[in-house]
């Protein structure tokens, strides 16, 4: 495995006198897809928002590309090349789609990359090309999922944190969403996906992470969580 | 009443509604991204309309006179852009009310400030070179310049539109107005773009300022004129739109101007119509209608009102029986000083003004602690019950204590209608509302000289006999504040108290086991102003004349003061707070000329050093590791 892109150590997080993270460590690698797994509640989201410096109180290490970002701001976070997709999305509904991933623009943090424009994010979601003027607000949820990480991806990333991609969606939306993963993943960003639904975790990463109450109880190869039934009863099925 | 008159006073109110416009777009801006009521919003006109007076001194002819006024509004803009960086910065994400104070902190230095540098005469600005005549129209003369006027609100609104939609700046700030913290999560700095909406607010207020100069001298009372009128302007508009603000600006100086153009009336029926004495409430009647349409106003969204409350408040326990003894031992430990001190002694003066502060702010404590309803106009509640019982002293010529209880019934009624239109909104909504209230009673108050003496107010209220000694005075207000604050106390651990705390901490649930949260806080405010009345009439025979200043603005901000000083999660809070910024007051205001600016200046810091309020900065001091 090359030198990892996103190191997680000892994270902590805390809502108010809550702790709610303690101690998850875990990697990605460039170019690589690796699931965040676990049930409600699990610590997911917060995980992913602790990355990014939107929860309050944390503690630990994150290291980026060589940069430690606890202690950074949000959007110091951002511009190091981290995009982050929210599970509610949070589309600026007041926003045409164009605004939207104008919101998102900002130049490649690394020269070599070739940036996303617009006309090139339409290929890979076509629906938002039709909808190029149209409010985001009168978007369907598929859509609106689709546009969210278009506009994460105007930011030019090297890595995105996607929180639950397929939670709400229509099947089909959903298999749209595959491609979309493997044709990013081709393009050599990093992925981390947070997942509740195995299958779909199954098809698109190569890695797993199972968290449960706010630390990390499994680590391996997708495949071989699919064939331990032992792991995916206690913290995955209901 | 002639066509002609009418198409005139409709320039009028065009012209008028221009300045409305550029104070409240700055205003709506401001708000819709950073979140925070700008109050300080007014003194910035005032500012403007003041540097631009000295740089029109200086400059003259044509280009001198324009290039003036766009200075003016950059030289404001620059004042804003310090005061975000100084000030503002450090409390984005401190408690709202902290907010809303540090601003009302700010009205204080910059009217100090002013007064400093340009003195309190009112100062007559120029006509504008080359402007300075008046065209025929209808056979009436209009002068240019409120021809050039009008031009400038449309202006400012397309420019304003074209920044917001055409640039990246703009695509920005209305994606902050609606999801801040995404924002951030996309690479963008939210402190540059904070900064330059405030600066950019900031000098369009100065503008409006300027451009005003040569309509009307600059003075000192602009400030709170201008921020009544924003206030009324955006809420009524909506939060944070910007077109809404154009409307609403449009609407309210039209029927102000019908208002004049329509004169006295002669009805039928024998009496007389004074419509323009309705301009003073005007604004105050549109306001009304439109919230009772719709209540997050005409092109704002219901959704932007409501910011979570970032802390739930502390749990209040009920006084236990040693809480009461206490309270009454203090009591008759009070009643002794009238006989260790002289008759005429300013021991006395003084423990009357803290008795009436302490039932002052313990209603707005009421109000503001377990009500969970910020009121900006608590003064107005406690003006009516001066007014209310100086009335029936001096023109009815009752007796003192049929005055006393009128005192309560008038703030009892101001609080039933106001609070009426108050508990549809919430936050800072409600809190502007409150104010803007306060704003028109006090402009109704110091306008109708007939009934309220104007600005002279009422004098010669003075207590009847037996009470007209410094000292039974004393033992009076001594007893009846007590007693009314221990009240208050006691309805707080009542079911009508927890209902009221419920009501506060989750609307949602509230109603859903069956509690009217509405008719609570309704009833909520209508118990808050009678017992502010009752302040207000112990007030009036203590002082024995009354003017408007009596339910002004600055009032409403030392109750605002007192209660945040004692903290507003405690029962002895408003009793501390208020015996302490009372002396605070007397120490200040005997040895500092400027008090105010002293005062203000006091604020910011108290706001500064603990910005998430005192006992949330402890609470985070606690936590850190
Ligand atoms: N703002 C908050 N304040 C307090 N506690 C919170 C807050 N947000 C989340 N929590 C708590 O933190 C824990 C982890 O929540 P988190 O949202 O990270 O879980 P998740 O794994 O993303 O779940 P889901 O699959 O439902 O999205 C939960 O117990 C939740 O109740
Ligand atoms: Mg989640």
């Amino acid at each position: 495995m090359t030198a990892p892109l996103l190191k997680v150590s000892g994270l902590e997080a805390f809502y108010g006198a809550a702790q709610i993270l303690f101690s998850v460590e875990f990697e990605l690698a460039p170019g690589e897809v690796v699931a965040l797994m676990g049930r409600n509640g699990a610590g997911k989201t917060t995980t992913l928002e602790s990355i990014m410096g939107l929860v309050d109180r944390r503690s630990g290490s994150v290291d980026f590309r060589g940069h430690e970002l606890i202690g950074l701001r949000t959007y110091e976070i951002a511009r190091l090349g981290l995009g982050f997709v929210p599970e509610d999305r949070r589309i600026f509904t007041d926003l045409t789609v164009i605004e939207n991933l104008e919101v998102g623009r900002r130049n490649p943090s690394d020269a070599a990359q070739e940036p996303w424009t617009p006309d090139r994010l339409f290929s890979l979601f076509p629906n938002l090309a039709e909808a190029r003027d149209r409010s985001a607000g009168r978007m369907s949820g598929g859509e609106q999922q689709m546009l969210t990480i278009a506009r994460t991806l105007m930011g030019n990333p090297l890595a995105i944190l996607l929180d639950e991609p397929s939670e709400g969606i229509a099947p089909i939306i959903v298999d749209q969403m595959i491609d979309m993963i493997a044709e990013l993943k081709k393009s050599g960003v990093a992925i981390l996906v947070s997942e509740q639904n195995l299958p779909f975790a199954a098809t698109v990463a190569d890695r797993a992470y199972v968290l449960d109450h706010g630390q990390i109880k499994y680590s391996g190869a997708i495949a071989s969580l699919l064939n331990d039934e032992e792991v995916r009863r206690t913290y995955l099925e209901l | 009443m002639s066509l002609s008159g009418l198409f005139v006073q409709a320039l009028n109110g065009l012209a008028a509604a221009s300045t409305l416009f550029l104070l409240a777009s700055g205003l709506s801006l401001i708000f819709g991204v950073t979140r925070i009521v700008n109050f300080a919003h007014g003194s910035l006109y005032m500012l403007g309309a003041y540097v631009a007076w000295s740089l029109t001194d200086r400059l003259q002819g044509v280009f001198g006179f324009w290039f003036a006024i766009f200075a003016s509004a950059a030289t404001i803009g620059v004042v804003g852009m310090l005061i975000e960086l100084t000030i503002l910065r450090r409390i984005y994400r401190a408690p709202e009310l902290f907010q809303l104070l540090a601003t009302f902190a700010l009205t204080l230095v910059i009217k100090d400030a002013t007064l400093a540098m340009w003195g309190a005469e009112d100062l007559l600005g120029p006509r504008a070179p080359g402007l300075a005549g008046a065209i025929t129209i209808l056979g009436r003369r209009v002068p240019q310049y409120d021809l050039a006027l009008i031009a400038s609100g449309p202006l400012v609104l397309i420019a304003l539109q074209l920044l917001l939609t055409r640039t990246r700046w703009g695509v920005l700030v209305r994606a902050a107005t609606q999801d801040r913290e995404m924002v951030a999560a996309l690479g963008v700095n939210q402190a540059v773009l904070f900064t330059s909406v405030f600066a950019l607010g900031a000098a369009l207020a100065g503008l409006g300022g300027a451009l005003q100069l040569p309509r009307e001298p600059a003075g000192l009372s602009m400030d709170m004129t201008a921020i009544g009128d924003a206030f009324v302007v955006v809420v009524v508009g909506g939060m944070g739109s910007i077109p809404g603000a154009f409307v609403a600006a449009l609407l309210i100086a039209e029927v102000k101007a019908l208002c004049i153009a329509l004169g006295d009336w002669q009805t039928p029926l024998g009496f007389v119509v004074a419509f323009p004495k309705f301009t003073l409430v005007a604004e105050f009647a549109v306001m009304a209608i439109v919230l009772i349409l719709r209540p997050w106003g005409l092109m704002g969204r219901p959704d932007v009102a409501i910011r979570p409350q970032a802390t739930t408040s502390a749990q209040l326990a009920p006084p236990g029986r040693g809480y009461d003894l206490a309270y009454l031992v203090l009591g008759a430990v009070l009643l002794t000083v009238p006989l260790l001190v002289e008759t005429r002694s300013y021991t006395l003066v003084f423990g009357i003004d803290v008795f009436v502060a302490i039932l002052f702010a313990a209603s707005l404590h009421f109000l503001m602690g377990p009500g969970g309803m910020h009121s900006f106009g608590h003064a107005a509640y406690f003006g009516l019950g001066a007014y209310a019982a100086a009335l029936c002293a001096k023109a009815l010529n009752l007796p003192m204590w049929s005055a006393l209880l009128a005192a309560p019934v008038g703030g009892f009624i101001g609080a039933v209608v106001f609070g009426w239109f108050c508990v549809r909104l919430s936050g800072v909504y409600l809190a502007m509302l409150t104010l803007a209230f306060s704003q028109i009673v006090w402009s109704i108050v110091y306008q109708w000289d007939g009934l309220t003496g104007g600005s002279n107010g009422i004098v010669g209220v003075w207590p009847t006999s037996i009470f007209s000694s410094k000292a039974a005075y004393y033992c009076l207000t001594l007893i009846v504040c007590g007693g009314a604050t221990f009240v208050l106390r006691r309805i707080l651990f009542a079911p009508f108290g927890y209902a009221m705390r419920a009501a506060r901490d989750s609307v949602t649930r509230s109603a859903a086991i069956g509690l009217d949260v509405r008719r609570i806080q309704w009833i909520a405010f209508a118990i808050a102003g009678a017992f502010a009345g009752l302040a207000g009439g112990l007030f009036a025979f203590s002082k024995g004349s009354i003017s408007p200043e009596t339910l002004g603005v600055g009032r409403s901000i030392d109750g605002l003061v007192m209660v945040l000083l004692g903290g507003v999660d405690t029962l002895t809070g408003p009793i501390v707070g208020a015996s302490v910024f009372l002396f605070l007051q007397d120490q200040i205001a005997r040895h500092v000329e400027y008090w105010r600016a002293m005062l203000g200046l006091f604020i910011l810091a108290l706001v500064l050093a603990f910005p998430a309020g005192i006992v949330g900065t402890i609470r985070q001091w606690t936590f850190r590791r």
